[in-house]
């Protein structure tokens, strides 16, 4: 697994280098296991009341296509360049990590900023706040509980963005930057599944 | 399996001064496996009192018909809380505290994978246990839905604060859980020591592994079932609201899907240590160790496959109460797999009817009686019979109190001498054995019947002259109370063991198979000296075989790595807490302030690397440092 180059003394995969972070990246995958359930649960109370409108606005007739996607455009960019991060840091590229780690917060923000006018859109255009139906709430709660995902993502990849100028990348900093980037997957797969279950079922009916 | 502490003393050697605290700091900042078990073990025992108080008030209630030792109100509470704490701030806790102290000395490991985690889970857990129980300071109402918080009962028809301490409190100590369990995971599948392999560990380690996996996938279900609670009652939601569109019958879905594999957390590990125990008093091998391995995880399997029988009566339909009902019977059969190994295991040993093992073999009849009536109880045609009468709270108490109390008391009787360098008086220890057969046997053996003649759960009073009602409540009542007493016993064998000075040998059992026996009691705070190198099953005892007096080591002897303490642990839950008060009276300067605390916290222990420390090997041969 972590051979040592004979020349540069480098090692391949920094983040498996130390038995700490091979700790840390199985305890992330674990972690990243309890998200799963958290999210299908979400999913499935949305599934299930999603067609109880009590007489307030329902998916079909407020979703906005075009906007959710380029929001779906701007997050799976985001998990592209935090690939290329990680493919910098096997190649010991500092800058590179920083530069797409970068790249990958700008186009979150990007998200986010969206989902924030949308929900405002919602509240002052359809009086479509969390109270009005069952699938007012179950909306909220799932693509909310998503953004919350997204926002804690765009501080924690900042933070580390402005430790590994300070600390370089090392066998500490190279797994932190591995599970935010496992993080990020994460999330990004969650956000193809409430595209696909949340805005285009809803927007078909 | 590649033991790599070598590796991490690359980049940590050149710092590496210990931060040292001494009394109350050196509890709150510890990261130490053994002391935070202990916190586990004292902080679940602690609610394991109050648990019990109130369930000798639900009994004095019940005692006579028309009684009135407390209101209609106070007893709701009561029912609520003794279940609540009992599952999640009593047993779990105290089965954790094992875990944590237990787990490391049997894979051969000098700490668990994320020691700053697990003093997070534990004040995580603690906090929000104070959190569930504050209205007893407050004033306010306690929670008063019962365990399971059904909506809309808990949601729409609960007054007061008291459902919110539920689902906020739960929030924080299902967090703290949860982290631990995910701490387990990691321990066992990546700190294991050379020769450690999966098959040839302790299997007390493969029930905390399975259970810890468990709780992983439930807890996380709890939390989302417990936000939604928080967003109807606190935010106007409608996940629950039947008026608008909402569904209640969501909620129990989602409840029971974390709820029957909370009965296999609680019960499992109990399994682990009658497989520990048992051996070790019968001077003989695990009988079917690999079946045991296979039995425990499909057990962990099955366990999250029969959620629905709870809800038999719900209306789910004959298709699905039949498939549950079957899967649910299924269970039976792993089960029975395990107590036939017991028993085979017993026999033809030299069985030493040590406190421990009392417990352990008491363990078995009575677990037995509550496995067979959950079958019963799993027949869903019989299940609309027996459904919210006293025979379900006969069953339960059969499979918590016979299976997993007398689990965490036989642990508790053959770990202390290791945890605290004390043996428990085995006489106390014996008399607290019987009282508590007796009385939990008289409390709950006639409740059975009682069901069966029909009376319900969760009511405060019942009416004079129904038949047999009176005495059987009676004789339930006067069972419960023999259970106190013999729980007082305990505690006052637990208070006078640790004013002795400490005299444990490493072996005081003198047949101890696994390697935390080949330690010194208590352990010192790095665990081994060396890793040791395992070379079979039951490893230390392969050693004594040998003729050896100590584990073969792996490694030679060298500088140990260690952890620093640290104080964020403490203070992010008490953010935590501060946050959830907040929410609770929905004041905004709290719910800031208190995560604004958990952030800084979070991000300084992100920018400040811990080097750790490092014993070296002058101090370990010089002084014998101690924990």
């Amino acid at each position: 697994m972590s051979h040592a180059h004979a020349e540069g003394h480098t090692i391949d995969h920094l983040e498996r280098a130390t038995l700490e972070g091979k700790n840390k990246i199985l305890g992330f995958w674990i972690f990243l296991g309890a998200e799963m359930v958290i999210f299908g649960t979400l999913f499935a109370a949305h599934i299930g009341l999603r067609g109880e409108l009590n007489g307030g606005v329902s998916g079909s007739e407020i979703f906005s296509l075009p906007i959710v996607a380029i929001m779906t455009a701007l997050l799976l960019t985001s998990s592209m360049t935090s690939v290329l991060a990680i493919q910098a840091m096997h190649r010991h590229e500092l800058k590179g990590v920083a530069l797409w780690l970068g790249i990958t917060v700008l186009l979150a923000l990007g998200f986010l900023g969206l989902e924030i006018y949308e929900f405002v859109h919602y509240v002052h255009e359809y009086h479509f706040n969390i109270q009005q139906s069952p699938f007012s709430t179950t909306f909220y709660v799932l693509v909310g509980c998503h953004g919350t995902h997204v926002a804690i993502g765009i501080v924690w990849i900042s933070l580390l963005i402005g430790q590994l100028f300070k600390k370089g990348l090392t066998v500490v900093t190279a797994p932190k930057v591995y599970v935010a980037s496992l993080y990020w997957h994460f999330i990004d797969v969650v956000w193809v599944f409430i595209f696909t279950v949340v805005y285009l079922m809803g927007k078909v009916g | 399996m590649a033991h790599a502490h070598a590796q991490a003393h690359a980049h940590a050697h050149a710092h590496g001064h210990k931060k040292r605290y001494t009394g109350v700091m050196d509890w709150i900042t510890t990261v130490d496996h053994k002391k935070i078990g202990i916190l586990y073990l004292f902080a679940g025992l602690l609610f394991f009192a109050i648990g019990g108080l109130e369930a000798l008030f639900i009994r004095l209630q019940l005692a006579y018909p028309m009684n009135d030792v407390v209101s209609a109100q106070r007893f709701n509470e009561l029912i609520t809380m003794h279940g609540t704490t009992m599952l999640f701030l009593a047993a779990l806790p105290i089965l954790y505290g094992f875990f944590n102290f237990i787990i490391p000395l049997q894979i051969g490991a000098r700490d668990v994978a994320f020691p700053f985690l697990n003093s997070l889970g534990f004040w995580t857990f603690f906090f929000g246990g104070v959190l569930l129980n504050i209205g007893f300071f407050t004033g306010d109402t306690l929670p008063d839905s019962g365990w399971t918080a059904y909506a809309p009962l808990a949601t729409e028809y609960s007054a007061g604060r008291g459902m919110d301490m539920y689902s906020i409190g739960l929030q924080l100590s299902g967090i703290g859980t949860l982290l631990g369990g995910l701490n387990f995971v990691v321990t066992i599948v990546n700190m294991r020591a050379p020769g450690m392999t999966m098959m040839r560990m302790p299997l007390f380690c493969w029930t905390a592994f399975i259970t810890s996996i468990l709780i992983v996938f439930a807890f996380s279900a709890l939390a989302v079932g417990l936000l939604m609670i928080s967003f109807d009652r606190l935010f106007g939601g409608n996940f629950f609201n039947t008026a608008a569109g909402g569904n209640e019958i969501l909620w129990q879905h989602i409840f029971w899907i974390f709820g029957h594999p909370e009965v296999y957390i609680l019960v499992l590990p109990a399994f682990g240590i009658l497989s520990e125990v048992i051996p070790t008093f019968s001077r003989k091998r695990l009988f079917g160790y690999t079946s045991m391995v296979f039995a425990t995880s499909i057990i962990g399997f099955l366990g999250f496959m029969v959620w629905a029988h709870h809800m038999f009566t719900v209306g789910m339909g004959a298709v699905a109460n039949t498939m549950f009902a079957v899967a649910t019977m299924l269970i039976a059969v792993p089960t029975g797999i395990k107590i036939f190994n017991w028993i085979f295991t017993m026999w033809k040993g030299q069985i030493r009817f040590t406190a421990a093992n009392l417990f352990a073999i008491g363990f078995i009849p009575s677990f037995t009686i509550g496995g067979v009536t959950g079958v019963m109880l799993a027949m869903a045609a019989s299940d609309y019979v027996f459904h919210d009468t006293y025979f379900v709270v006969a069953h339960f108490h059969y499979v918590i109190v016979g299976g997993t109390v007398h689990g965490i008391f036989a642990a508790l009787f053959y770990w202390f001498p290791k945890m605290f360098g004390r043996t428990l008086n085995e006489t106390l220890g014996k008399i607290t054995f019987w009282l508590l057969l007796i009385g939990f046997n008289l409390t709950f053996f006639i409740q059975h019947w009682l069901g069966v003649v029909g009376m319900p759960r969760r009511v405060y009073t019942y009416l004079d002259g129904q038949p047999g009602w009176n005495e059987m409540n009676l004789v339930s009542t006067i069972g419960a109370l023999l259970m106190g007493v013999s729980v007082v016993i305990l505690v006052i064998n637990i208070v006078i063991t640790l004013m002795k000075p400490k005299n444990a040998t490493n072996d005081p059992w003198e047949d101890g198979r696994t390697m935390e026996w080949a330690i010194p009691s208590p352990p010192p705070e790095y665990n081994f000296k060396q890793t040791p190198l395992v070379r079979g099953l039951d490893a230390w005892w392969v050693e004594k075989r040998a003729g050896n007096k100590e584990m073969t080591p792996a490694e030679p002897v060298g500088p140990i790595h260690m952890p620093n303490g640290s104080i964020l642990p403490f203070i992010m839950s008490i953010g935590l807490f501060i946050a959830g008060i907040g929410f609770m009276y929905d004041t905004l300067l709290m719910i800031v302030g208190g995560l604004g605390i958990l952030v800084i916290c979070m991000i300084l222990r992100s920018l400040i690397d811990d080097p750790g420390y490092h014993i070296e090997p002058e101090e370990i041969e010089g002084k014998g440092v101690k924990a």
